[in-house]
């Protein structure tokens, strides 16, 4: 008997010897055919992360991604049907591998791709009432609570983050220079993409996220980033459909 | 729930094509003999953005088959209830005219192997599977199709032949075939059986969709050409003569065009519909 334990195991480990009890034309021991289903298995995963991992793919050269991702696939097989979320350990998985240890901002590419990735597959909302919420005065605006869209991902980066993506996806872009950069990935319609957070726009995100109001959220960013400079902050937010609603007020 | 649910309750025994988001313009504009469309579950699983919107337009438009790859019928562990939730809640949705999965495997315990991976014809497995598919049919309120695998090699231990397992699924679940002549051709090729002795066992009163498409070739360890189904070249010519083999046996059916890697521009496919509605006229 061949059971699915045995069919698989063989199936991520080319070193293992094909089942027994799997038989080719005319009875002959099944060899090579066995193989097929190696090779559509293998195949389809490594197309799998090509397709997901875009940035990380062009940062680090197709030859070497494509050498580095079947060593992902048979480490990490995906755990649900939903392909279309597969790679999520792999930016974790690139921070482990010496081979790349020396481009120390890939994982936060791979961050980048698989935001970009959830962001696509988000959730839709309905546009934000910006008339609304701009006629209220002052003291009650800052006592609303904003309710982010499901499409937005922060990613908070040590490095370039944003002009890496910029130099490696957009011809003509100057190249990057060391700096920490903060970087939002928005879907105003259908197509996510990054855009450059101000100093202090993560954090004040962030805090709106875990339900302070715009008022709150604002003196708490304050306080760890003096600078922060809250109209530009919402000019981004607005101009990107980052908001979808909010509580109402409930802070008053 | 679409607005439009439900209008389509049954595919049209017309040319449907595999639907690949690059399509999405073409084959609105210059659908040539297109009557419904089908889509692979998983990929519209999501919880919103452009494929759900896409298939919200298109459903306006066109029979929806949805056709998944991921449920792991053939599995000797149970179904994965958070996936067949998930199915049930992409059906309620979409209310496709048809639900159509595989007679194969992908899930192990823990992991999804993105493959269609076969299983022995036995009575023990006849049983899995059969209850496999009363539990997909109760869960979505409806009648499922099973698709025919493309073979590459068999289990030393079946005891049934492929075609007798199909009918005797049906027997036991209700549920209804589709027949993929593509897969027939490959499986008989790799096996040295003839396609046509299939078609004559297989239960073709309970065919509700057939499938072409195109597949590569090769050569196992004895030299003996193997074929792979890759779904990424033209339908061959024998595979075409097959799907006449099989419309003069039911009469018309939804045929599906499928095409899913290196797809081609839309022309290109389209006249795979248009070489299947010639089929569907003859």
């Amino acid at each position: 008997m061949t059971d699915q334990s045995t069919f698989r195991d063989a199936l991520l480990d080319p070193s293992k010897p094909v089942p027994e009890g799997l038989l080719g034309a005319a009875h002959a021991p099944a060899g090579k055919r066995y193989s097929v289903y190696r090779n559509n298995v293998t195949h389809s995963l490594i197309s799998a992360l090509q397709t997901a991992f875009p940035l990380t793919r062009k940062v680090l050269g197709g030859q070497n991604f494509d050498t580095l991702a079947p060593i992902y696939v048979r480490a990490h097989p995906p755990t649900s049907p939903l392909m279309m979320y597969y790679g999520a350990e792999f930016p974790a998985f690139l921070e482990t591998l010496p081979e790349v240890s020396k481009l120390g901002y890939l994982p936060d590419c791979a961050r980048l791709d698989a935001a970009m990735r959830a962001s696509y597959h988000a959730a839709n909302t309905r546009p934000f009432d910006l008339e609304g919420f701009q006629q209220l005065p002052p003291e009650q605006m800052m006592a609303q609570g904003l309710h982010i869209a499901p499409s937005v991902r922060i990613l908070r980066s040590v490095w370039p983050l944003f002009d890496i993506w910029r130099f490696n996806m957009v011809q003509g872009s100057a190249k990057p220079v060391m700096q920490a950069q903060d970087v939002m990935i928005c879907r105003p319609e259908f197509d996510p993409e990054p855009v450059l957070l101000p100093l202090g726009a993560a954090q004040w995100l962030d805090h709106l996220v875990q339900g302070k109001s715009l008022g709150e959220a604002f003196e708490a960013t304050l306080e760890e980033t003096p600078e922060f400079d809250l109209a530009a902050s919402l000019t981004i937010a607005f101009s990107h459909g980052v908001f979808h609603g909010t509580d109402g007020g409930q802070h008053v | 729930m679409l607005d439009s649910a439900g209008r389509f309750d049954r595919l049209p025994a017309s040319p449907g094509v595999g639907y690949k988001p690059q399509h999405f313009t073409d084959l609105q504009r210059d659908p040539g003999p297109v009557e419904w469309i089908e889509v692979h579950a998983e990929n519209y699983m999501g919880d919103g953005g452009r494929p759900l919107a896409q298939l919200l337009a298109l459903s306006e438009r066109f029979a929806l088959s949805v056709h998944g790859v991921g449920l792991s019928i053939g599995g000797e562990t149970p179904l994965d209830r958070d996936h067949l939730t998930r199915l049930k809640k992409l059906c309620d949705w979409a209310q496709p005219a048809s639900f159509s999965e595989h007679l194969a495997w992908s899930t192990h315990g823990a992991e999804f192997l993105n493959d269609l991976l076969p299983l022995p014809y036995t009575e023990t497995t006849l049983s899995r599977v059969a209850s496999h598919i009363g539990q997909v049919q109760e869960t979505l309120g409806r009648q499922m199709l099973l698709e025919n695998p493309s073979s590459y090699l068999v289990f030393a231990e079946s005891t049934l032949s492929e075609t007798d397992f199909l009918a005797e699924l049906v027997h036991r679940t209700g549920c209804g075939l589709l027949l993929d002549v593509n897969n027939v051709f490959i499986s008989a090729t790799n096996l040295g059986l003839s396609a046509q002795d299939y078609i004559d066992a297989y239960p073709l009163a309970h065919v509700g969709e057939i499938h072409v498409g195109g597949h590569d070739e090769d050569t196992d360890d004895a030299g003996a050409l193997l074929l792979i189904d890759s779904h990424g070249k033209p339908v061959i010519d024998p595979v075409w003569a097959l799907l006449d083999y099989c419309l003069a046996k039911t009469g018309p059916k939804p045929v599906l065009a499928e095409w899913d890697n290196d797809v081609p521009d839309w022309p290109t496919l389209r006249a795979e519909t248009v070489r299947a509605a010639k089929a569907l006229a003859a």
